[in-house]
């Protein structure tokens, strides 16, 4: 199963190596990651996508808390929660398609952020599946670019993973 | 007190309370050398012979003294050259801390002469790594470094110190302090969980206890072997705890896993409550885990949450510092009134002394060789079970662990988790300069001593007066015994030719070489080695073995605990 594991860790360089580190030499699988600094400079917010059975993902939550540069880890499956991801998707537009993506973008409520006589940009937010219906309702011949943030997240309410 | 880097170095080690320092000079390390010249009063730096013997021998020291062991390489090869012995302590969690000297900040990244990415390379075989960066931080990151070393589940913790920082100046102070906001090891079990685990021991009908080198790590073989005569149950020791209960007390039934005894492993395959105790279930306990302990309910003492349900899913979790949790039992114990079913006892002990009665661990006295069985039991006699015994990797280590009985923790000195040939004879050495006046002995094998007979000149330099057994016989024994055993007896790059004359290189150095091949002289020869004569002396005794031999009992890989080949 999917889970949303989401980490304050040192600011410092090589904890992003670590975390790294311990999924390959683990044989765990990240499909996502994404990092970056807190309010608080001196703490990056890491947040990544994996999957395995219970037990994995026990262990993976166990061997990141033990890593020295980990501050503190909440598995954000376990509860309800919000995840967004950011995807900016540059698509061959021309002709009648100019008029159809922007329907489309407007349906999945994205926006066209650049546009030239050939091309729009489209950037969207939302949960990953809702970003994967919009790449899947497009041509894959004429998607040009896709970029994609990974998944970041909090827990619903007042649950909240700080220090 | 303002001072260089290096001066920092050497001054924070003597205020940190380190004896002694094992290494080898570099360019990337030339300024603290000469700070060891300028400002060491206590700290005494020992030469060795190769950066892979430095490691090993703090290891040595470490394990035979529960302090830190402190390492000091160059940068580059010095670095790499101390991978193996990092990795060696890492698997077996030994308190551990390597100082790395780089090429100046203004040259990383830039390929320089004898640069590598030294904190890149270690991270997966260290407990935590520092680069340090500016000299204004250097005592604190060293604090840092020994506070994680020795806490918790302990480990090598790797200091890269550039060679400007090393130049660079700053006050010192010792910080009396170290506070980590992501570090904070636990400090004690959970009482709720202790309490279930009681109850859950005294309902046992066929309970065992399985305990591991946390035990020996934690300093509980005094609260392991109260807790265990309280209880009464039977214990094995896994490889790594040997020594932390008495191997000679009547409820020790042995070592368990791949060579364990058959009654360590049948009494673990048919008990019905394991208490595992600072043991991580390695595969070479577990054996096949699907076959392993099928009726058993597991309580499980670890420091470390991660090695908790990491092989084998546990009934009864509990982290915390072994020593605690132990105490904690026992005084649950004296006060409880919840009895343990003697008559259930007494006929488990019936079963596991019916299975002890296969003597699974005789062997064929007879032959016209010696048998390296009859070799390790005679150094048990020699040394009256005293010695500090470091071994290497292969067969003798598996005959020192079945027939050497160790009744206290420390003395047994071995790599357990990574298996690394070449860790005995620096190993000894560290565990020698910790005791001066024990009997320290190296056994190994013909192939093993190879691995680092380089540091049988560092013997001879600082009067170490080690005892090396070698029972050699001419093969990489456990090599040729799973050939014979899985590939149809090829014995494909196994054999040892061209061997050196081990009595005449141990005199090439001056030191004392023996040789002894007659099965009917074994033990006067050994104790003459063994005797004052050579008390001072480092002797090397090669002793001819037989060719033959194999190591039992034995599971086969894949196989469960109850699927043991006798002899």
């Amino acid at each position: 199963m999917k889970h949303v594991i989401s980490m304050l860790m040192e600011n410092e360089s090589g904890a992003l190596s670590r975390v790294a580190g311990l999924f390959s030499a683990r044989g765990y699988n990240i499909q996502a990651l994404t990092v970056a600094p807190t309010e608080d400079e001196s703490l990056s917010r890491l947040t990544l996508v994996t999957s395995g059975t219970e037990q994995q993902i026990e262990q993976i939550v166990k061997h990141l808390n033990r890593l020295i540069d980990v501050v503190k880890v909440l598995d954000l499956t376990e509860g309800a929660h919000i995840e967004r991801e950011l995807m900016l998707i540059k698509l061959s537009a021309t002709g009648d398609m100019r008029e159809e993506y922007k329907r489309l973008a407007d349906i999945f409520r994205g926006d066209i952020i650049d546009v030239t006589s050939t091309t729009y940009t489209v950037q969207m937010v939302g949960e990953s599946k809702k970003l994967d219906a919009f790449i899947d309702a497009i041509d894959p011949g004429l998607i040009l670019e896709t970029v994609r943030s990974g998944t970041v997240g909090v827990m619903r309410g007042e649950k909240c993973l700080h220090l | 007190m303002e001072m260089t880097g290096a001066q920092i170095f050497v001054n924070y080690l003597e205020d940190e309370g380190v004896e002694h320092i094992w290494g080898y000079p570099g360019g990337a390390v030339l300024p603290i050398y000469d700070a060891l010249d300028t400002d060491a009063k206590k700290l005494n730096h020992i030469l060795v012979r190769h950066e892979q013997a430095a490691v090993h021998a703090a290891d040595g020291y470490a394990r035979s003294t529960g302090k830190p062991g402190v390492v000091l390489v160059t940068s580059g090869p010095g670095a790499t050259n101390a991978v193996t012995g990092i990795a060696t302590a890492y698997m077996d969690s030994i308190p551990m801390v390597c100082i790395t000297g780089q090429v100046p900040t203004g040259l990383i990244g830039l390929d320089a002469f004898q640069e590598i990415d030294t904190v890149g390379i270690t991270r997966p075989i260290v407990k935590h790594n520092f680069l340090v960066k500016d000299v204004n931080e250097l005592a604190a990151t060293l604090k840092k470094a020994f506070h994680i070393a020795t806490t918790g589940r302990p480990g090598p913790v790797v200091v890269d110190i550039p060679k400007d920082v090393q130049n660079a100046k700053s006050t010192y102070e010792y910080p009396q302090e170290v506070e980590m906001r992501s570090y904070l090891p636990v400090t004690k079990g959970h009482s709720g969980q202790i309490k279930k685990a009681v109850e859950l021991m005294l309902s046992a009908k066929r309970p065992i206890l399985y305990t591991g080198g946390g035990v020996v790590l934690g300093d509980a073989s005094e609260e392991l072997t109260e807790l265990t005569r309280k209880l009464g149950f039977p214990i094995t020791n896994t490889l790594m705890g040997l020594g932390s209960y008495p191997a000679e007390d009547k409820q020790f039934v042995g070592m368990l896993g791949m060579h364990g005894t058959y009654e360590a492993n049948l009494s673990m395959h048919h008990s019905d409550v394991i208490i595992a105790i600072g043991a991580r279930f390695d595969d070479r306990v577990t054996g096949n885990l699907e076959k392993f302990c099928p009726d058993a309910k597991i309580i499980h003492v670890d420091i470390d949450p991660a090695s908790i349900s990491k092989n084998v899913i546990v009934d009864i979790p509990i982290v915390g510092p072994v020593k605690k949790v132990l105490a904690e039992m026992i005084s649950i114990l004296d006060k409880t009134k919840q009895k343990i079913d003697e008559q259930a006892l007494a006929d488990w002990w019936q079963q596991i002394e019916e299975w002890r009665a296969t003597n699974c661990l005789r062997y064929d006295t007879l032959g016209s060789k010696i048998k390296p069985q009859a070799a390790v039991e005679a150094l048990w006699e020699v040394t009256n079970g005293e010695a500090y015994v470091a071994s290497d990797v292969g067969q003798h280590q598996m005959y020192a662990a079945q027939y050497y009985k160790f009744n206290k923790p420390r003395r047994w000195l071995n790599s357990g988790g990574l298996g690394t040939m070449g860790f005995g004879l620096p190993a000894a050495m560290g565990a020698q300069m910790a005791h001066p006046d024990a009997t320290v002995v190296c056994v190994t094998g013909e192939g093993s001593i190879q691995m680092n007979i380089q540091e049988l000149s560092t013997c001879l330099q600082y009067g170490l007066p080690v005892k090396v057994v070698c029972l050699n016989n001419g093969f990489l024994g456990m090599v040729r015994q799973w050939q014979e055993f899985f590939y149809e007896r090829r014995y494909s790059m196994s054999y040892m030719e061209s061997l050196p004359d081990f009595v005449k290189l141990a005199e090439s150095y001056g030191h004392v070489g023996i040789r002894i091949d007659n099965p009917k002289t074994l033990k006067e020869d050994l104790a003459e080695a063994f005797s004052d004569k050579y008390k001072d002396r480092f002797v090397f005794i090669d002793i001819i073995t037989d060719q033959q031999e194999n190591v039992y009992p034995m599971i086969p890989a894949g196989a469960g605990l109850n699927e043991m080949i006798l002899v």
